[in-house]
């Protein structure tokens, strides 16, 4: 009997396995995505993520890697932090999804949160389930409130992929799928105050939309002043100020909503990603008395079944706790300190390579002399243990945000692999000069 | 109905998380300490026990009313003794900058502990809250405090001045916390959290014990129960003033208290009768039953007694004693276990056992020390050094105070022994530390030490020192990279904190749930 035995498989989860990392990879692209699935094995990066935990991912070989990317910052606490996991499996013996139709426990309980910890003034939330449907409903929002229909972004903005929010950003994602609509959507150059003027002097525009600082542009960061003057401009011209701050919320500029820092308050804020505590998946609109009034009028105007999602809720709650505390913000502050100092002594090692270190707080993007320099130090990168992303619609630059909890001893390992990476980057590349 | 209630898992009470983050904070500040410059601690240590003197009146008022017991006037002593009377201590020594050795070629470089865990007690609570955030600041290390529950308001508030001001004078953020709201869980997370580099326990055995059971460094300090031993040669008159000055000092709260007086037979009732006139009532035989019988019923210390004043204890027991009186003499003839007044006694009541000869005054001290205390300390009023040295050698504790009151001897502030709120027990009193606790105790030396062939030169390392004054807040603030030169800080946005943590919520809902289904009944 014993001989007759089938071998189990290698990777078992319970209720699936697979034989080998080969064999998942060749299902991934027979079943699910192809193009992705092929694009990570050519970039030298063929990772897929088995167990996690803290802000460490291990791919299937076992490989393990700091995650510094935080995709985007969903990972903000780290992976399965254990308090954010202990709510949602307590919260699961009461809660489920929940019925949009009705008032709901944990939605009320998250809004009043929400709003004590948000700027001043912001008074409504309103919940989508994915950060892409949280800005179509502040654009939807901000067209109700003002009754025009323009919305500006700026150029290479990212905002999401859904029906609105596409339009918002680059072509690459909206053409591809005929959805760009440049007459409703125009985009101006970002940090150019004239443009920015120009785009709403005819008083059509409903909402000017901003990340405080762009993401998948590679966080180049506005100048100083620069958002606070596009904030008097909205007034100026009767459009509103939507923050999105799906990558600059909760803590990761050292203060819970980085527009803060600007002094601004906007008239909508959007979270998502972090807010989710990377397991259940959330986001929210917060949006002042005056942008909210459809809630007054048509309270059904906007329907989503999972948006709010209670078990969502309650992972935002924790989160949001987590992310107020006062020793977080401490630990923020630190690892800022420490990571933007031991960034500037790699980058005096390497003055002609790593050219520029954009930073607020743990938000970071480093710029490298070369169009694709990020690609090749995200490839060193994932072969020395950490993973970070270039920046999809400027890889000269690479996108670099540590964990908000991150421990001292991680943080130096991640900075020591880091630096071996970005020297190892570089000799690759005048290797290649020098062969050209 | 039972479907309808809310059934939450077991789960790790809600301090503990927030205990955890606050360990984690800590971590980073004592990175950062551990790279200041002498002339920078100096600044922080005396701005933390400036803030903490200048209100030392106000914590020892509100420390006695919080808790209930101990004396202010003598609280605000030690709270002013346990802030800038311990920097003046220490003032000109050095835990910070590297000590050269050049005859033995060896360099020491202080290296501080870390993350310095601080169990505090309820009665003693502000000067010990003060001498260990001292303690910690001095040497470097980032300091967490768990007050005891009884007292956690007033060392709330005194850490946190102690905080202000040090990181006003430059010391980094979150360098000493204190838990604001301490549990039995949350203490244990606290000391089995491998980033606690020590633990520093004050407090009952219970506590000490855990705190060595931890898994982390440990530094606790067993019980004491002082037995004193007045011979023929002690001048009474002083020895009698220095005894009871010494035992009714914040109504004889602290573990340095006199517990047991032993006399010498030639002079015991002179003794007595100056113990009456410094302000003691002697009790007659059938007082001091009642006074057992109240202090100690069943035979157990009724935890009522702790710090309050001899008249209002003698009225608890029906006993009418004149109004000034500082202490109650209770004279008993056996000292063995089961007799109360040979046990620590916490209040102002003073056992009293006369001996025919010094030699067995001897024997009694030990007898007490077996029963609890030992490895802390005795007293002896003596002109006999070969008595004292008998006394010492053979009584088993690390200290003996000698023709001066034990409370304010043993702790250093009347003697010349390091100035504490916390006596090492040693080995005797199951502890890892038999001295005085002092700044050392927080520090381990990295040696660097050179070839003793004398062939091999060791050069010079006058001059040379490693740490250096920050030049700003620690950490920086986190301004945008491209906008450093305009470095505004903005005011923080002081708005209602979260307090809709998840228990709470589940509160709200069970609430919710029980009208619902008052509701539904009603209907």
């Amino acid at each position: 009997m014993t001989q007759e035995q089938v071998a189990a498989p290698e990777f078992d989860y319970g209720l699936f396995s697979y034989d080998s990392k080969e064999q998942m990879l060749d299902k991934s692209k027979e079943f699910w995505n192809p193009g992705k699935t092929q694009f990570w094995i050519d970039s030298g990066v063929p990772l897929v993520i088995d167990r996690r935990e803290e802000y460490f991912i291990y791919d299937m070989s076992g490989k393990r890697l700091i995650d510094a990317h935080l995709n985007g910052g969903t990972y903000n606490l780290g992976h399965r932090n254990p308090e954010v996991v202990q709510a949602v499996t307590m919260a699961m013996q009461h809660f489920d999804i929940g019925n949009h139709h009705f008032p709901s426990l944990a939605r009320t309980a998250l809004a009043e949160a929400l709003i004590k910890t948000a700027p001043a003034g912001l008074s409504k939330v309103i919940y989508g389930s994915g950060g892409g449907e949280a800005i179509d409903i502040a654009l939807k929002t901000a067209r109700h409130a003002t009754q025009k229909r323009k919305i500006v972004s700026i150029i290479k903005a990212y905002h999401g992929h859904t029906g609105l929010a596409v339009g918002t950003g680059d072509d690459r994602f909206s053409k591809l799928f005929l959805s760009d609509r440049p007459e409703e959507f125009p985009h101006v150059p970002f940090n150019d105050l004239e443009a920015m003027e120009d785009a709403l002097r005819g008083r059509d525009v409903a909402a000017v939309i901003m990340e405080t600082i762009p993401a998948t542009y590679g966080f180049p960061l506005p100048n100083p002043g620069y958002l606070e003057a596009v904030k008097l401009l909205c007034e100026k011209y009767d459009a509103l100020y939507i923050a999105d701050e799906v990558q600059t919320g909760l803590m990761r500029t050292g203060e819970l909503w980085g527009i803060t820092k600007h002094g601004i308050t906007p008239d909508i804020l959007v979270t998502g990603k972090g807010i989710s505590g990377g397991l259940y998946p959330i986001a929210a609109v917060l949006a002042t008395e005056k942008a909210a009034g459809w809630l007054n009028e048509d309270g059904f105007g906007h329907i989503s079944t999972f948006g709010g999602a209670e078990l969502g809720c309650i992972a935002a709650l924790k989160t949001l706790e987590i992310c107020s505390r006062e020793e977080t913000r401490s630990m923020v502050h630190y690892i800022a300190d420490y990571v933007g100092m031991r960034l500037a002594e790699v980058q005096a090692t390497y003055p002609d390579w790593f050219i520029g270190i954009r930073q607020n707080g743990v938000i970071l993007g480093l710029e490298f002399a070369h169009p694709q320099g990020a690609k090749y130090v995200m490839r060193h990168l994932y072969e020395n243990g950490v993973w970070a992303i270039f920046s999809t619609l400027d890889p000269r630059v690479l996108q670099y945000k540590p964990g908000i909890l991150l421990k001292p001893e991680v943080a130096e390992e991640m900075l020591d692999r880091t630096e071996l990476a970005i020297g190892k980057a570089y000799a690759e590349i005048r290797n290649e000069r020098r062969s050209a | 109905m039972s479907e309808m209630t809310y059934e939450p898992l077991m789960v790790e009470p809600a301090g503990v998380p927030r205990g955890r983050a606050m360990v984690e904070r800590a971590d980073w500040a004592a990175r950062a300490y551990a790279k200041y410059d002498v002339a920078t601690v100096n600044r922080i240590v005396d701005a933390a026990a400036s803030a903490l003197a200048a209100r030392a009146q106000e914590f020892a008022r509100d420390a006695v009313a919080e808790t209930g017991f101990g004396v202010a006037e003598h609280k605000l002593l030690k709270n002013v003794a346990c802030s800038t009377g311990i920097v003046d201590a220490y003032r000109g020594q050095d835990f910070v900058s590297p000590e050269i050795d050049e005859v033995n070629k060896i360099v020491a470089i202080p290296r501080p502990a870390g993350v310095v865990l601080a169990l505090t007690p309820s009665t003693n609570p502000v000067a010990t809250v003060s001498f260990k955030i001292i303690l910690a600041l001095m040497t470097r290390n980032a300091i967490i405090i768990s007050p005891h529950p009884m007292a956690k308001k007033v060392c709330v508030a005194a850490a946190k001045a102690m905080a202000e001001a040090a990181v006003a004078a430059g010391a980094p953020d979150g360098i000493i916390q204190i838990v604001e709201d301490p549990s039995i869980p949350l203490i244990n997370a606290l000391m089995t959290d491998e980033r606690t580099d020590v633990i520093v326990a004050t407090g009952g055995s219970p506590v000490v014990r855990s705190a060595y059971r931890s898994g982390n460094p440990a530094i606790g300090v067993g019980p004491g129960n002082v037995p004193v031993l007045v011979d023929s040669t002690a001048d009474i008159q002083k020895t009698a003033a220095r005894i009871i000055e010494s035992k009714a000092f914040d109504n004889s709260i602290l573990c340095t208290n006199e517990s047991v007086v032993i006399a010498e037979e030639a002079i015991a009732d002179k003794l007595l009768l100056a113990f009456a006139r410094e302000g003691a009532y002697v009790l007659k035989d059938e007082e001091r039953d009642a006074i057992r019988s109240t202090v100690f019923p069943e035979g157990h210390f009724n935890i009522k007694m702790v710090g309050k004043d001899a008249v209002w204890i003698a009225e608890q027991a029906g006993i009418k004693v004149p109004a000034k009186t500082r202490a109650l003499v209770a004279p008993f003839e056996l000292v063995v276990p089961e007799e109360p007044f040979a046990h620590e006694k916490l209040c102002p009541v003073l056992g009293f056992v006369r001996v025919p000869t010094a030699e067995r005054g001897i024997d009694i001290a030990r007898a007490i020390l077996r029963i609890t205390g030992a490895g802390h300390s005795a007293a002896i009023h003596s002109a006999n050094p070969e008595l004292i040295m008998k006394f010492s050698a053979a009584v088993p504790v690390l200290r003996v105070s000698v023709n001066v009151g034990n409370s304010l001897g043993a702790s250093g502030i009347q003697t010349n022994l390091p100035p504490t709120m916390t006596i090492g027990t040693g080995f005797a009193g199951r502890s890892s530390v038999g001295e005085n606790l002092q700044p050392k105790h927080l520090l381990n030396y990295t040696r660097l030490a050179y070839n003793s062939d004398v062939r091999e030169v060791m050069p010079t390392f006058a001059g040379l020192n490693p740490w250096t004054a920050p030049s700003g807040p620690v950490p920086a603030y986190p301004t945008a990279s491209n906008d450093r030169n305009n470095a505004q800080v903005p005011a923080p946005i002081h708005r209602e904190p979260i307090s809709q943590d998840v228990a709470e919520l589940r509160d709200e809902i069970r609430k919710l749930i029980v009208e619902e289904l008052h509701a539904l009944i009603k209907n």
